[in-house]
């Protein structure tokens, strides 16, 4: 992340906006580092992308403000922002060629010599000889590189993306990952980017915000949030866990003491988010190992049993589901690097975890239902 | 209004036939065949012998009967006694397509983008005085104009007409008559348009630096030309040859060529004479479409 100069962050203070009585964003406050590239993750209707609309001006906050450096732009028209957007059904000017739409922002502005730079960027997302067709004869992602071009080259302090790859198939989306990546460290403008795929906001993005009804629920690195989320929502929505009811029962030196199903757990206190009191014990699904029986538990694991009741072999890993003895379902993957021999549903099993990759979450009533979200009964209606 | 059936309306190219063998290869011309047999008959032969009745001896008359003797010189006979009407006929309809542009446009765009659920009501407002006669509407327009009417008091009233100004019989009820009854032949299509502009093009525009009013002259005004050039040929080509506003808001010195059209086949039963004007209208308008369709070239919109 280069900060030359930190005075160009983008910050959002105390941003609300309300539709009627429904609130899209609520009170939401954050800073995006210049140079950054920003994803703001989370399902579809959580306020992502009407907080990127008042990010470029098509939408005017209800509360609170918007800052580019010490600048206030809140009421800003759009036109006058220095922050373009590529929308995400892309808005190419079908009466315009290509070379047209990307010079548009320049024209607007009152450059005359357009034709160098025009190229140039096109050179940039590989749309070279294109600049003379209309946009209705290019391919979907095509389009795309049109759009991010035609808002490039305006070289504005945020580039704002709002699920610009949404319309792409997965192939073309992975290449456009790498494209947009490679492109924004050559040309170090801040980006924005909104989308609902988990897994695109952390290849892509430097730091990741998850929203959930119009609010951040956890914002950092991501690698960060994936190792220890904060809330059962992030859990489950940036990738899966295993979240199971327990009870935290106090500190234990470096440990956390947590009860689950009548078995004890602990877990590192520097991996708790509380120490006393309702709780949800999660361990991701690649982090939690089936061994076949109790004493092939490496030492140090702490370990359930069940049965292997479904297994889904995807190419690189397995995936297992093991119902416990108190009727939960966990999801394994294992990898599938020729070492361990696959279990057949039905299989006993003793699955076992590090509890250095456990976490422990506040257990509130609405995070009883995010439990539900692999397909399992949630575990604390269970006896 | 046969000529208009031509108008390039359709934005999509047309699709090059498939290839098929036998009868189906016949199928496209049975189904021009019905349509093609009408416009023979009731369109070309017509015109023919119109064409004909255009060049007929000028000294002959219905009872006398007529001689064909090719007299060319029945048309600038034809100019040289009626150009003032004719060159009124293009003033009074270009004035009134100035007022219906400045009207219609907003009025298209406002039904078309902003009037969410209101659409189809306000759209069946701009439709419905067409359900009454053409001749009664006008009529109307006689009364509101009228000397002793609501209007023209007002007007007087408030000093912008003299204490004996009036409105009926003049130039400007005649071009008000035009511009109010073929102002949905400009706003339809227009609507038309209108309705299929996508705003979050106008969204990307203002994103790209564009003031609303660059927005405007540069993505919704080039996005709706389509709609703009039928909209504009369907409102001018009838109102350069009407002749009922003339004839029932002004007086003969508002007279259009279509009043001496009129005139000329129903009164003076001079057919040479009105033919030939029928056709140096006819000339003149296709002059002006192929200009104005040159220029605006809708084909390379959208």
């Amino acid at each position: 992340m280069t900060r030359e100069s930190p005075a160009d962050d983008l910050r959002l203070a105390d941003l609300t906006k309300r539709f009627g009585v429904f609130t899209a964003v609520d009170d939401l406050s954050l800073t995006v580092p210049q140079g950054s590239f920003f994803a703001l993750l989370g399902a579809s209707g959580c306020g992502k992308t009407t907080t990127l609309r008042m990010i470029a001006g098509l939408e005017q906050p209800t509360g609170g403000q918007v800052l580019l450096g010490d600048r206030d732009i809140t009421g800003l028209r759009p036109h006058k922002r220095p922050v373009n957007t590529v929308f995400q059904s892309y808005a190419l000017f079908p009466h315009l060629d290509i070379h047209e739409n990307v010079a548009f922002g320049l024209r607007r502005r009152g450059i005359r010599k357009v034709g160098d730079q025009v190229e140039r960027m096109l050179a940039l997302v590989q749309l070279q000889g294109y600049g003379r067709r209309r946009p209705a004869q290019l391919s979907g992602g095509q389009q795309q590189r049109v759009a991010l071009a035609r808002a490039l080259i305006n070289h504005p302090q945020v580039l704002l993306l709002d699920e610009p790859l949404g319309a792409l198939d997965l192939k073309l989306r992975r290449q456009m990952q790498v494209e947009l990546k490679r492109i924004q460290a050559e040309v170090g403008i801040t980006f924005v980017h909104v989308t609902h795929d988990q897994e695109e906001a952390m290849t892509m993005a430097d730091t990741v915000a998850v929203m959930n009804a119009g609010r951040i629920e956890q914002l950092g690195a991501p690698a960060e949030i994936y190792e220890y989320p904060a809330t059962a929502f992030v859990a489950n929505f940036l990738g899966q866990s295993n979240l199971l009811t327990a009870e935290a029962g106090g500190r234990a030196g470096d440990d956390v003491r947590v009860t689950a199903h009548g078995t004890r757990f602990s877990v590192p206190a520097g991996r708790a988010r509380l120490v006393d009191g309702p709780a949800l014990l999660g361990v991701r699904p690649e982090k939690l190992h089936l061994a076949d029986g109790v004493d092939r538990v490496p030492a140090g694991h702490q370990h359930v049993g069940g049965v292997v009741t479904d297994a889904s072999y995807v190419g690189v890993s397995t995936q297992y589901l093991v119902r416990t003895a108190w009727g939960a379902e966990l999801s394994a993957f294992a990898a599938n690097s020729g070492v361990a021999a696959p279990l057949a549903p039905g299989t006993a099993v003793t699955a076992h975890w590090d509890p250095r990759h456990a976490f422990l979450l506040p257990r509130a009533g609405a995070d009883e239902r995010t439990e539900g979200r692999l397909g399992q009964p949630p575990v604390g209606a269970l006896p | 209004m046969t000529a208009l059936a031509h108008l390039p309306t359709s934005t999509r190219p047309p699709a090059p036939p498939p290839v098929r063998r036998g009868r189906h290869r016949l199928l496209p011309y049975l189904l021009l065949l019905p349509g093609a047999a009408w416009l023979l008959v009731f369109f070309a032969l017509p015109l023919l012998q119109l064409a004909a009745a255009s060049l007929y001896d000028p000294a002959g008359s219905l009872s006398t009967g007529y001689a064909m003797t090719w007299a060319v010189g029945n048309y600038p006979d034809a100019v040289q006694a009626y150009w003032p009407q004719f060159s009124r006929s293009f003033l009074y309809a270009g004035i009134a397509l100035v007022i219906a542009l400045l009207m219609g446009y907003p009025l298209a765009y406002a039904i078309a983008q902003k009037a969410g659920r209101w659409k189809h009501l306000l759209l069946v407002a701009v439709v419905a005085p067409m359900f009454t006669s053409f001749l009664v509407r006008t009529l109307a327009w006689k009364t509101i104009l009228s000397d002793s009417g609501a209007l023209v008091g007002l007007l007087r009233d408030v000093h912008l007409l003299g204490p004996d100004g009036r409105l009926l019989a003049t130039p400007a009820a005649v071009v008000l008559g035009l511009t109010y009854n073929f102002l949905p032949f400009l706003v339809l299509p227009l609507y038309a348009s209108l309705e299929r502009l996508d705003p979050r093009l106008l969204e990307a525009a203002s994103d790209l630096y564009a003031s609303p009013l660059r927005a405007f002259a540069r993505v919704t005004l080039p996005l709706s030309l389509p709609g703009l050039t039928a909209g504009t040929l369907l409102f001018f080509i009838p109102a350069t040859g009407d002749y009922i506003n003339a004839e029932l808001l002004g007086t003969p010195n508002e007279y259009m060529v279509g009043n001496v059209i009129d005139s000329a086949f129903l009164v003076r039963l001079d057919y040479p004479q009105g033919a030939a004007l029928s056709f140096l209208l006819m000339a003149a308008i296709l002059a002006i479409v192929f200009v104005y369709l040159r220029k605006a070239g809708t084909e390379e919109v959208l």
